[in-house]
């Protein structure tokens, strides 16, 4: 069992010993209490489907679930994911079998360079799982931080619906993995 | 890239102003991180130590008791959106924070961090002026209380001493018969105007008018001029007077030009939206007793 405050040390020397699931696996990391949760998911863990792009938590490309609830890695600190889960766009398919989600954005274009996408799908699976059944106004509100420069996001938009309606058709209520 | 920093964790708010105290403009307090640490991203904002305060009991909680609501330094805005206790009796709180930035921002961000980073384009404070909101401080030495108006001292800058910390914001109910809004304006990420309003009005008579404008000046205001030019009035003189009282509150603001328009436009957005918020926050009135309504409008 890792612990669960930080040692206290010198500033450059501090290093925190946390536990994390990452995509559904346990892992026991050391990290510098300044890294940021994306610097360690891309550069530590290698998973370089999560995107940084604003480095300011506005455009959302960055989106990555802690626990279920959407965040931006770009300016969180990593140590916030002791104890936690972490999803990343690498763990939403199960194994080849695409996340609803995906196969909606494939089918109904809901993506065209593809450099947000990870953070849209990420973002719309924390919806769809707040509120399996959204409006299209609540499904606009809730992506409102989520920044598409191809599409004109009418696809995304369209994409989301399709996927809200798969996953209320095909899922009983709680089963949704997270 | 952050620039390395330690963390401290502690566990009380008695053990968090020590580290205060001690390692003084070296260390900062930290929660949801979210103006925090954008601004030492770009360096504007160097430290050794943050503290982080999120494993203090004491500052968690929403809760209602004796009339207001009490919200723990360390609650979310996403909380706030989402909470039942807000949602039923403090729903222009409810869904100005459902308008704070964007969902990632609301899931992490604080309101007392909100407050307590002062960044003049945001919206809570503004709101909470109209509601007579106050905010509890701890220290080493003890506690104290002081009025939200109080505490907003400037650009970035509020009233806490260097080992002072903001534990809780209270808000009191507002009076019978009254309602509160919220309405917001910009082309921006941040919002470049803000206005809140509480009307209290019975029969078509306006007992009071409590206005608040934000975003536009250095810190938000109640601006109690323009109150007393609405309050105690029939409703049509109240509207006869609407457009003297929102230039008025336009010029009261004390507006600044900068990227997000100038002074000259900010005043007159600000006569607009305090028309549209009054008869927001009356058409409230006309529902129930406790009634309010907050929107964005623009793009922020």
């Amino acid at each position: 069992m890792t612990d669960n405050r930080a040692h206290h040390g010198t500033a450059t020397g501090q290093v925190l010993s946390i536990r994390i699931t990452v995509n559904g696996h346990v892992q026991d990391v050391l990290i510098e209490p300044y890294l940021t949760l994306i610097e360690f998911i891309r550069d530590r863990l290698g998973l370089t489907g999560t995107k940084k792009s604003c480095d300011m938590q506005v455009c959302g490309a960055c989106t990555v679930l802690l626990n279920g609830r959407p965040v931006s890695a770009c300016t969180m600190l990593a140590f916030e994911a002791r104890n936690a889960a972490l999803l990343t766009i690498e763990g939403v398919a199960q194994g080849e079998a695409l996340h609803p989600i995906q196969e909606a954005f494939i089918e109904h274009g809901g993506l065209q360079c593809g450099f947000c996408t990870p953070g849209m799908i990420l973002a719309a699976k924390a919806l769809l799982e707040e509120n399996p059944a959204p409006t299209e106004e609540e499904i606009k509100h809730y992506m409102r931080g989520n920044l598409c420069r191809c599409t004109g996001y009418k696809r995304i938009l369209e994409s989301i619906m399709v996927a809200a309606r798969r996953l209320t058709q095909t899922h009983e209520p709680g089963t949704l993995e997270t | 890239m952050l620039p390395p920093f330690a963390l401290e964790e502690p566990t009380s708010v008695h053990e968090a102003s020590a580290l205060l105290a001690r390692y003084g403009e070296t260390a900062r307090l930290y929660a949801g991180g979210t103006e925090l640490l954008l601004a030492m991203k770009e360096g504007l904002l160097r430290y050794e130590r943050l503290i982080n305060i999120k494993l203090i009991p004491e500052l968690a909680g929403v809760a209602l008791a004796d009339g207001a609501l009490y919200v723990g330094a360390i609650t979310t805005h996403r909380r706030l959106e989402r909470s039942a206790v807000v949602r039923a009796h403090f729903p222009t709180l409810a869904e100005m924070a459902a308008h704070v930035a964007n969902v990632r921002v609301r899931e992490v961000g604080t309101l007392a961090g909100n407050l307590c980073f002062a960044e003049p384009h945001a919206d809570p404070g503004t709101l909470l002026l109209v509601y007579d909101a106050s905010v509890a401080l701890a220290r080493q030495g003890g506690t104290c209380t002081l009025a939200l108006e109080q505490f907003f001292v400037g650009p970035f800058e509020v009233a806490l001493a260097d080992d002072e910390i903001l534990t809780a914001i209270r808000v009191p109910a507002l009076p019978a018969h009254t309602a509160a809004a919220y309405l917001k304006y910009g082309l921006l990420e941040r919002p470049s105007v803000g206005v809140a309003v509480a009307v209290t009005a019975q029969f078509g008579q306006v007992q009071e008018v409590r206005v608040a404008v934000g975003c536009v000046g250095p810190t938000p205001r109640r601006l109690r001029d323009v109150e007393a030019q609405l309050s105690q009035k029939e409703l049509p003189e109240v509207r006869a007077r609407l457009d003297a009282a929102g230039a008025l509150a336009g010029s009261a603001a004390d507006a600044v030009t900068d990227l997000h328009g100038s002074a000259q436009y900010k005043a007159y957005l600000v006569g607009v939206l305090l028309r549209r918020a009054f008869e927001r926050a009356y058409q409230q009135t006309m529902g129930g007793d406790a009634g309010d309504a907050a929107r964005g409008e623009g793009k922020t």
